[in-house]
């Protein structure tokens, strides 16, 4: 059983949630996530671990509600557990100095990428973040990127605040400026991170992105989680979730995030069903997740 | 136990073998509950007289941890059901789970001397039957353990293999800790074979049995991950340590089409539909895709499973697709024969080539080609050769991939100095289990390869002497 210490909603239907999980905080590595199960009949859900702290033993993770599993997440208070914490699953993120990093987080990706850009910061390199949201009421960890970040750009789309556009317009004016970028991590809703990589493509800049596929055991067993990566199939799962951005089928990823649509529509139905209320409209983002 | 009085033989062939009530292929296809039902005391005492008790028993030999088969049966033939089943449990922890799965026609029923003429004596039905009653009427004890020796073994991977060697250990005294990668016990038989066919409470209370006899359990602990088998050694002090971390890496035929939604492979399927109960979606949070036309590719025990789910999920046609004959198939004659009653269809000697999908990425077609036998090839089986131009398409909305399983690489990719073989099967010693690394034993499908629960047992077995031989001495 692993207790919560604590739920916030930092933005519209986007939760943190602060997690007793000693074996999991002592080990966890920037770019790695956690697998969580609520009940004996609850899904594996799969989420980056945003912080941690080893001495406490805690795992801080950010998520939004998409989907039943997620809705019930959040609706979990300080003192309630989960039936089961697994982690830290998947690679580190692969951390040197690259000299300048152009960080990107779109929307839920700033808590996947937040980790990250610390870890990157922290091994003496320049970071220049862009953190883009589609309206302001969604923009997540502005303050906490700001705070790693040698420059900071923050984007929404429809210019509700800060710069109006996406996060893709930028990164383009970081290039035309002449920044010499030695990476770029792009971490959001897949079409986000197809864009980002089809920005730096034409110059040559080495893209990460991490992807986000329907998982099942998350360690490697099923093949749910596969993905083609310059033409050779990968599971993302134990060789991610980061990958080269300019070698990932996106196509296939969106689509394959679509599986279920059908029955988490039914999922989802039944919980609004048993709460005798409708939820009102839940976002389900465009493939998925993050 | 076995009183002094001889008990009155019975002719040999003078009763036919008992048949196993079992649910009618159309009734069960429409529920996830056990297949057979299991012999009643008075046939399982009719069908243990049938044993001639031979005086150099054959039977015992074609088990894989020499069950003491005749002692048992004669047990059973005089109402001593309770007392059979210790007798099987000296050898084999988990009878209730080998009486349902394992091979018994290829192992100990085969050389059954009443086969060389009539049939063998059902002796899994009956070694299920008295786990079962010993289980069941509540007459399970646990076996009092050695005295604590001091020392500290970590299993890892709670599958059949993993289970054995803890109940060893244990009982020879060692504080033994079990770490599990999933959130429940029991490996394959958990995640794979279906609640139809081994019925998950059965597994459960198995997995209770260890832990009752003082074996601690450790669920979510991917090893590798969320620790090391190094730090098992450095940071928490384990003395010794068994990798039984199983077959768990999906094969695919990397043909095209094959990441289309619905094309599973069949460790998805099953896990989806076993461990995850999606056949109680929603009740279940996990969902499985509703199909109606299955093509199952491969011919194994685990695409025998695959069938049959799919059946049991609602598809009404399942093929499966299989590019030998049933002669070659490798699963058992009554999983086949069972996949066969409930109407699975089986396309032999054709292979699939292509998968086609719609505008959303969903598979709607299978294209396969047809084959002919022509030599045998390493195998021993007659290898498969295309039948050029034979090419036609299946109409279907899932597949289920089920054509073997590899070495999950986790454990020897982040264990240096644990040595794997092309495959990446750990290496290690038949007898001992005794890996390149020392104070590191491995065994089960881990280091052979996808095999049966019984040998996994059988290797669990031997490595635990070799484990309890090497803590006592510390030779390696
Ligand atoms: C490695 C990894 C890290 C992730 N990190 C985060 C994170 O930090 N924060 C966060 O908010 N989300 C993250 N996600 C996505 C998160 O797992 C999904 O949003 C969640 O599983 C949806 O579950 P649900 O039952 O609420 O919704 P469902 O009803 O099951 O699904 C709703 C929608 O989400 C899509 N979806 C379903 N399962 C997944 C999945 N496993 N991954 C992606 N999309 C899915 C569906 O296609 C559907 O459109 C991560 C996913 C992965 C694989
Ligand atoms: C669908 C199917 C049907 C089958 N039918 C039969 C049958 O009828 N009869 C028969 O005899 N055999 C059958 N088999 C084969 C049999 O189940 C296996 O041979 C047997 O389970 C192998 O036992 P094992 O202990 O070596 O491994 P597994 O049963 O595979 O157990 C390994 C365990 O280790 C865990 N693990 C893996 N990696 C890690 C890690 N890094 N850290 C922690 N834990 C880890 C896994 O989660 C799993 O629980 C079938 C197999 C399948 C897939
Ligand atoms: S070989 Fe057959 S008849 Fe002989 S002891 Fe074994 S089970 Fe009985
Ligand atoms: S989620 Fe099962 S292999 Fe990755």
């Amino acid at each position: 059983m692993f207790p919560i210490l604590e739920t916030k909603e930092i933005a519209k239907n986007v939760y943190l949630q602060r997690i007793l999980a000693p074996r999991v905080a002592k080990k966890r590595k920037a770019g790695q996530f956690l697998v969580l199960r609520r009940t004996d009949n609850g899904e594996r859900i799969p989420l980056t671990i945003v912080t941690s702290d080893a001495v406490e033993g805690t795992v801080t993770i950010i998520f939004q509600t998409v989907g039943k599993s997620t809705t019930e997440f959040a609706r979990m208070k300080p003192g309630d557990t989960y039936l089961d914490v697994v982690g830290p699953l998947g690679l580190a993120t692969h951390i040197e100095n690259f000299g300048t990093v152009v960080g990107i987080g779109g929307g839920i990706g700033a808590a996947p990428l937040l980790p990250i850009a610390t870890a990157i910061k922290a091994a003496g390199n320049r970071l220049l973040s862009i953190v883009g949201a589609r309206t302001k009421d969604l923009l997540i960890l502005e303050d906490e990127m700001r705070a790693v970040s040698d420059e900071i750009v923050v984007t929404t789309d429809d210019g509700s605040y800060a710069k109006k556009g996406f996060v893709t317009n930028a990164l383009q004016e970081f290039i035309d400026r002449g920044e010499k970028i030695g990476l770029c991590i792009a971490i959001g809703p897949v079409p986000m991170m197809r864009a980002v990589a089809e920005v730096t493509r034409p110059h040559g800049i080495r893209t990460m992105v991490s992807l986000n596929p329907i998982m099942v055991d998350a360690t490697g067993m099923c093949g749910a989680c596969r993905v083609s990566v310059g033409g050779t199939t990968k599971f993302v799962c134990v060789d991610g979730p980061e990958f080269d951005g300019h070698q990932v089928d996106f196509k296939e990823l969106v689509m394959r995030n679509r599986a279920y649509l059908l029955e988490e529509k039914t999922a989802m139905e039944r919980i609004e069903h048993k709460d005798g209320k409708c939820m009102g409209s839940v976002a389900v983002p465009v493939g998925g997740g993050n | 136990m076995a009183e002094a009085t001889p008990r009155p033989r019975p002719k040999p062939f003078s009763i036919p073998r008992q048949p196993m009530p079992e649910q009618p292929p159309q009734v069960r296809v429409g529920n996830f509950r056990e297949v057979p039902f299991g012999l009643t005391p008075d046939l399982a005492i009719l069908e243990a007289s049938r044993c001639i008790q031979c005086k150099n028993p054959q039977c015992v030999k074609g088990c894989p941890v020499s069950v003491q088969i005749p002692e048992f049966i004669d047990l059973v033939a005089r109402g001593k059901f309770v007392e059979a089943a210790r007798k099987i449990k000296e050898t084999n922890a988990l009878p209730a789970v080998c009486g349902r799965v394992c091979p018994q026609e290829e192992q100990c029923e085969m050389p059954c001397v009443l086969g060389k003429k009539g049939e063998p004596v059902a002796i899994g039905r009956l070694e299920r039957f008295v786990a079962d009653f010993e289980r069941v009427t509540g007459n399970v004890v646990v076996p009092g353990v050695a005295a604590p020796t001091g020392k500290r073994v970590a299993v890892v991977g709670a599958g059949p293999a993993g289970l054995t060697v803890a109940g060893d250990l244990v009982q020879l005294g060692h504080d033994v800790t079990i770490f599990e990668a999933l959130h429940k016990a029991g490996g394959v038989l958990m995640y794979g074979i279906p609640e139809f066919r081994l019925p998950k409470d059965i597994v459960q209370s198995e997995v209770e049995y260890i832990r009752k006899l003082g074996a601690k359990l450790e669920c979510n602990a991917v090893i590798g991950k969320s620790i090391t088998i190094d730090e098992l050694v450095t940071e928490e002090g384990f003395d010794a340590v068994f990798v039984g971390t199983g077959a768990g890496l999906p094969y695919f035929m990397n043909i095209p089409g094959e990441n289309l939604i619905g094309v599973y492979s069949a460790n998805e399927y099953l896990t989806r539909a076993n461990l995850m109960k999606a056949y109680k979606f929603p009740e279940s949070d996990t969902p499985l895709n509703k199909a109606t036309n299955v093509a199952v590719v491969g011919g194994g025990n685990v695409a025998m499973d695959a069938a049959r789910t799919a059946k049991r999920m609602g598809a009404e046609n399942v093929y499966l697709v299989y590019r030998r004959s049933k002669k070659e198939m490798p699963a058992r004659v009554e999983e086949v024969h069972h996949a066969e009653e409930e109407g699975i269809e089986f396309h032999l000697l054709t292979n699939p080539i292509t998968y086609h999908g719609n505008d959303d990425a969903r598979v709607v077609s299978v294209e396969c080609q047809k084959m002919e036998l022509g030599e045998p090839d390493a195998s021993g089986r007659r290898r498969p050769v295309v039948i050029k131009g034979s090419e036609f398409k299946l109409t279907v909305d899932t597949v289920i991939v089920s054509i073997g399983n590899g070495a999950n690489p986790l454990v020897p990719s982040t264990t240096p100095g644990l040595d794997t073989n092309k495959w990446g099967n750990i290496l290690a010693d038949q007898e001992t289990g005794k890996t390149s690394k020392k104070g590191i034993f491995a065994g089960g499908d881990i280091v052979i390869g996808a095999a049966t629960v019984i040998l996994a047992m059988g290797a669990g077995r031997k490595a635990a002497a070799a484990i309890h031989e090497y803590l006592k001495t510390g030779a390696w």
